[in-house]
């Protein structure tokens, strides 16, 4: 966790800006002296002082970059007049390389903290703010996100962090590394309590990046947000790629290729507003309900559509998404992850008003197949919705996990045991719909009902079996000739949900278009359902290992 | 006439409800089981009638249809081959397979595919099966351009003054030409509707026409024959239906006013035309019928005239089958056609005498496509069409369709969605209706035409009736550009949208049974807001009078407009009521940025809008640079790739054909847009490719 070449250099450039700022600038209410002037005056001038941040010049510099400053941030991701701040008189208490001096002292330091409401429910916000230092951790800095970090765990609200920071204070050195380690232990602890969300708004490199990683989720702003641990200079000093800031840390390296982000918004204010809108989805803590909020989409609206969705043959892919967006309210649907393992959809959504977690093969993509990445991302999210009570509804058309030395050898057997291990483990309501295929052990694992699935249904269309038909007939008819009208006999037999609905291992077979009406039904009644794993001090997951290359 | 007069009353009192005053009688025999060989809207409309004449209808299908409404429809499905026409629809021995596999007794075969077929009513006769439409002699007579017009003259038809036959020279044209009279048109006879058609004004552009013509006439048909005509300056396109008997009865059914059309095909279609006198009418009509009894036509028929401003009426040609737009026809008559033409098959006689003929109220149609209408008025679009929903809770609308939520429009066929007819005791009524009509119909997975049907219908000239054939080009010279919005309009719109808004911003407040949601925040009661609308910038300030958060005040520009609604965010349709003007809007899309897209007034409009704090804040937001289209050609509609003409490393010059996309039996030649050299080339023939595909790129 040393500090980086990238950063390093960045923090360079800024002190050097930072003092001409103020010489060019000496109406700024920075220049006074204690003595002459009362508290309530000084108390005046502080306050107005944290408003500026770092001065109205390095504001327009931010402006320049398309980016807006920590506090338009927050204003405009809270409700108006709603936001109560904390720690605005906080300073850095660096006394080395002439950070003592008054000009390098700032209230509030390099962000913004506090707490506010979006649409009315609590929500704990930190902003950095990149016009002070570059929005550098000091120790100070740190102090004041994990004492809003505390406060979210006490009264258990979520916490958005808006990320705009070029990493460590160089100048506080050590002092600045337990500051990250003191947010990396409270996101560890908040994890599973409150939901944590973080959006990237500009450069977070080195360590910092540790803590989006731990949150819930990991949101980033195209073109002027970036994720690395080394910037492009050390790549290339190490490794000797050529790489760019954006290629090797961009919105769209993160969002396709490695996953590490969840999702990109054009700009700051789209990524603000689409924040607001997808905070309505979760719930404020492990204690609290999966929100409901006012719906006009009936209930027990049919949807013809879903009738002939499912093409009559099984070779043909269809788009989940279309069936997903018809059953949810009002076609409203947050994805997750929408550009990284697109062979499986994750998302959020409401029925009859409920947030729900929605996870579905996408038949379009790789013909649904499980893989590494899509094992992970289905694992990741199903987890989150089990921790914070947010019923999971499962959408299966799975052909079987991909097979391969790529994935056998990037670990399939164990990251494919993760989606396993996270729909067994669940206790929220599941609700699974089996649309189509649901071959051999991706069976199983697709909340099947041998997992404690609540509610399984199957489509018509359905087809619930080992694997299909030519491959189990080479199998069972090994070396015989009629394999056509084998075949035949174990399509047949097999490629219906007959087998699986009469050894009651899906509770009915239904008709497509009524699929919403059951299921909003069925939240209903399963609203109610208590369901406790055994005592343990936590369980171990399979976590091991490194992950395969993204399927973009 | 009082009798006549009489029995227009009692009809209007059936008629007004957009039904048919034609009796089903079920004492009549009939046939058992009807195969209907066509698919979509007008295999259900055939099967429609065939269910209230109490016959068991038996549907084909190619394989991707096999879900498709006709086939669920149907007592009976037959598979009749894979997608393409050729192999399906246009397959006469799967469907005589089908016929004697299911035992149908008749065969309806809709509308094109195998309606005007000789050879395939042929077999039908041939195996003892009736053939619902006429018999062979007449549809072969009428089938051929030279021999129809020969038959119309001796039956007394006015036909284009004209010749047709071998022209020796460009001498013999000019002589031709002068007797007919300024202007005329010269085309090879064998060819088709308007292809290789020329214009001469004058002796000098005979010359040329003959020339290129009779080249045409050469090397593409190997058939000499060329046609010189009077060129009919602004025609209107009219035509009669009529309904003949197997005991030489006919009758001439009115006339319906096709006129609005674009690359020859009809777009809105209107019963009776208000060009006609009762004079032209009869006289068109009683030509119509002559000619009809001239080819012992039986079944009903269609004898379509153009005519000039003057009214000088002028054959064209006969539809030996059901023509698309006939419900506009059964609107105005009460009487049903299919029905007449399963009754005459069966060799009954007509029904009705002339005088019973009515003609009641006004009806309109509208054929809504699944094209994109800014695109020369309309090139084909496909898709899912995930959300769709008919008009029909209005009364005297009546959607013919093949489709339901859920249906694919694929490339394979028509990409007509439904006919959308409306119907009124006067054509301001029927006009009315189909406004209405149009802004409740739900249609959302693929682009249609409905912006370019509901700016037709409104427009002056459309209204007044000043219409011919060269209307859209006319009235669209610079091509269709959707409505334009007035200031009132423009207000509605921002108005709307704001409070829309507002009406999403005010619900997501609302978490039910929620203990922990602010009672300290003050519920907010007025917003300003900024919206965006075709780039311009509009502040609005939105307010809450009392606790009735349906209804919501806004002021733009020191205008105030009361907009009210149910709000309901879930409903595709979107009523407002503005300043006490009623208004079905239709909300396409809302995302949590502010961007919402509308459909005021058939045409889609996107606004965004944004809290004034978020507004002036985007400013600081960096412009996102288009990507520079002009090197990159995309394929503008789904299709199948017929040549490629340029290869890498080619130079093109703007406008240069690069290559041709077909799509729905249309080739489009895609054109660079710069002189340039060709990069890369990423299709090939034969290759499917989807709208916005990349097929070129230069440098």
């Amino acid at each position: 966790m040393a500090a980086l070449a990238a950063v390093r250099r960045c923090r360079v450039l800024l002190h050097g800006a930072v003092k001409s700022s103020f010489r060019g600038s000496p109406s700024q209410p920075r220049s006074y002296s204690a003595g002459r002037l009362s508290v309530q005056e000084r108390i005046e001038r502080k306050r107005q002082a944290a408003l500026v941040g770092g001065g109205q010049k390095r504001i327009d510099a931010q402006h320049g970059r398309g980016k807006l400053t920590a506090r338009e941030r927050v204003a405009l991701l809270l409700d108006p007049d709603s936001f109560v701040e904390y720690d605005a008189f906080v300073e850095h208490r660096c006394s080395d390389f002439g950070m003592e001096a008054d000009h390098n002292k700032f209230p509030g330091d390099s962000v913004v903290t506090g707490q506010g409401r979006i649409n009315g429910r609590l929500v704990y916000v930190f902003s950095q703010d990149f016009t002070v230092f570059g929005g550098s951790l000091s120790g100070a800095h740190a102090q004041k996100i994990c004492k809003i970090m505390d406060q979210a765990m006490l009264v258990g609200a979520p916490v958005i962090g808006l990320n705009d920071s070029g990493g460590a204070r160089i100048q506080e050195g050590v002092e600045s590394l337990a500051g990250y380690a003191d947010i990396f232990l409270r996101n560890v602890m908040a994890s599973g309590v409150v939901p944590q969300i973080s959006l990237i708004m500009g450069p977070c490199a080195g360590g910092a990046v540790y803590s989006p990683a731990l949150t819930d989720f990991t949101f980033m702003v195209k073109d002027t947000s970036y994720l690395f641990i080394t910037g492009p200079d050390v790549v290339k000093s190490v490794t000797n790629e050529d790489v760019t800031q954006e290629e090797l840390g961009g919105a769209k390296t993160h969002t396709a290729v490695s996953g590490v982000a969840h999702k990109a918004f054009e700009n700051d204010i789209d990524a603000l507003l689409n924040l607001r809108e997808f905070f309505n989805f979760l719930p404020l803590s492990n204690k609290d309900p999966s929100p409901v909020t006012e719906c006009h989409d009936p209930s027990d609206r049919l949807v013809p559509g879903l009738d002939t969705l499912v093409p009559l043959e099984s070779t043909k892919a269809y788009d989940m998404l279309d069936v997903i967006h018809s059953i949810v309210d009002e076609r409203d649907f947050f994805e997750i992850m929408p550009n990284y393992a697109k062979n499986i959809v994750v998302g959020f959504a409401r029925m009859n008003g409920r947030t729900v977690g929605i996870v579905g093969n996408q038949p379009k993509v790789a013909s649904g197949c499980l893989d590494i990445n899509s094992s992970v991302k289905g694992a990741r999210f199903v987890r989150f919705c089990d921790a914070f009570n947010v019923p999971i509804i499962t959408f299966v058309d799975v052909p079987g996990f991909l097979p391969g030395t790529a994935q056998e050898y990037g670990g399939i057997i164990r990251h494919g045991a993760k989606l396993l291990y996270a729909f067994a483990e669940a206790t929220v309501p599941k609700i699974t719909i089996i649309t189509r295929k649901a071959y051999g052990g991706a069976y199983d694992v697709m909340s099947s009902k041998h997992l404690r699935g609540d509610v399984n249904y199957a489509w018509p269309s359905a087809e619930v079996a080992v694997m299909g038909a030519k491959g189990a007939v080479q199998i069972i008819f090994r070396g015989k000739n009629n394999q056509a009208d084998a075949e035949a006999e174990y399509v047949e037999k097999f490629a219906n949900p007959f087998p699986a609905a009469v050894r009651g291992f899906v509770d009915d077979i239904v008709v497509p278009s009524t699929t919403r009406r059951r299921i909003c039904r069925d939240l209903e009644v399963l609203a109610t359902k208590k369901q406790t794993n055994p005592w343990k001090k936590h369980a171990n997951v399979p976590l091991a290992g490194k992950k395969g290359r993204g399927r973009r | 006439m009082s009798e006549m007069f009489c029995f227009v009353f009692v009809c209007c009192i059936i008629v007004s409800r957009a039904q048919y005053s034609t009796v089903y009688d079920h004492n009549e025999k009939t046939f058992d089981k009807i195969l209907i060989a066509n698919r979509g809207e007008i295999a259900c409309r055939v099967m429609k009638t065939c269910k209230k004449m109490g016959i068991k209808t038996v549907a084909v299908h190619s394989d991707v249809d096999a879900n498709a409404v006709h086939v669920k429809m149907a007592d009976e499905a037959v598979c009749v081959g894979p997608a393409p026409t050729s192999k399906s629809y246009l397959n006469m021995d799967a469907i005589m397979n089908a016929i004697r596999q299911t035992g149908a007794q008749a065969v309806h075969p809709g509308y094109g595919f195998l309606s005007e077929n000789k050879e395939f009513a042929k077999r039908l006769a041939a195996e003892g099966v009736s053939f619902i439409g006429p018999d062979t002699h007449a549809i072969q007579a009428m089938g051929d351009k030279i021999e129809s017009k020969l038959i119309a003259k001796a039956a007394k038809v006015n036909t284009i003054p004209g010749f047709d036959g071998v022209v020796k020279d460009a001498d013999e044209a000019v002589r031709i030409a002068n007797e007919i009279g300024y202007p005329v048109m010269i085309k090879a006879s064998a060819g088709g509707g308007g292809k290789g058609m020329r214009i001469a004004w004058n002796d000098e552009e005979t010359r040329e026409g003959f020339r290129f013509s009779s080249q045409e006439a050469a090397s593409s048909f190997g058939d000499d024959r060329l046609l010189i005509e009077k060129f009919i300056d602004n025609p209107r396109h009219i035509e009669i239906q009529v309904l003949a008997d197997k005991h030489g009865n006919a009758l001439w059914l009115n006339e319906r006013e096709c006129s609005i059309q674009r690359r020859n095909q009809k777009v809105v279609e209107e019963a009776p035309s208000t060009f006609l006198d009762p004079e032209t009418r009869r006289a068109m009509g009683e030509q119509a019928v002559s000619l009809a009894k001239a080819v012992n036509y039986s079944s009903a028929g269609t004898v379509e005239f153009l005519v000039d401003s003057r009214k000088n009426f002028y054959f064209l040609e006969m539809n030996t089958r059901l023509q698309v737009e006939h419900p506009i026809t059964e609107c105005i008559t009460g009487l049903d056609l299919v029905q007449q033409m399963i009754r005459i098959a069966k060799g009954f006689p007509l029904q009705h005498t002339q005088a019973e003929i009515p003609i009641n109220g006004w009806a309109i149609e509208s054929r809504v496509y699944a094209e994109d209408p800014y695109k020369s008025f309309g090139l084909p679009s496909i898709g899912r069409l995930s959300q769709y929903q008919e008009p029909l809770n209005l009364h005297n609308v009546r959607v013919d369709s093949g489709i339901e939520e859920g249906s694919d429009i694929s490339i394979y066929y028509d990409p007509m969605i439904s006919k959308l007819v409306t119907y009124g005791a006067t054509r301001a009524e029927a006009l009315k209706k189909m406004e209405d009509a149009l802004d409740n119909y739900v249609i959302r997975g693929v682009t249609h035409n409905i912006p370019l049907l509901r700016e037709i219908i409104v427009h002056p000239r459309f209204i007044s009736g000043d219409i011919s054939t060269k209307f859209l080009p006319e009235v669209y010279p610079e091509g269709f550009k959707g409505h334009q919005l007035t200031a009132t309009g423009r207000k509605e719109l921002l108005a709307t949208a704001a409070s829309l808004f507002v009406a999403a911003q005010l619900r997501a407040q609302k978490f039910l049974g929620d203990l922990r949601v602010s009672n300290t925040q003050q519920e907010r009661r007025s917003w300003e807001l900024c919206v965006e609308l075709e780039k311009g910038v509009h502040m609005l300030g939105v307010s809450r009078s009392g606790f009735m958060t349906f209804i919501l005040k806004v002021e733009i520009d020191g205008d105030k407009l009361e907009v009210s609604s149910d709000w309901n965010l879930a409903s595709p349709l979107l009523t407002v009521t503005l300043n006490g003007i009623h208004r079905t809007l239709q909300c396409l899309s809302r995302n949590a940025a502010g961007e919402i897209s509308l459909q005021y007034l058939g045409t889609t409009f996107k606004l965004r809008v944004l809290s004034k704090l978020a507004a002036a804040l985007s400013v600081h937001m960096p412009e996102k640079v288009p990507e520079d289209t002009s090197s990159i050609l995309r394929s503008p509609m789904p299709g199948t790739v017929v040549a490629v003409s340029v290869k890498a490393g080619d130079t093109v010059a703007e406008g240069q054909e690069i290559c041709v996309i077909e799509a729905m039996k249309m080739q489009n030649s895609m054109t660079a847009a710069k002189t340039a050299k060709v990069r890369s080339v990423h299709c090939k023939p034969g290759e499917t490719v989807g709208e916005g595909d990349l097929l070129v790129e230069l440098e």
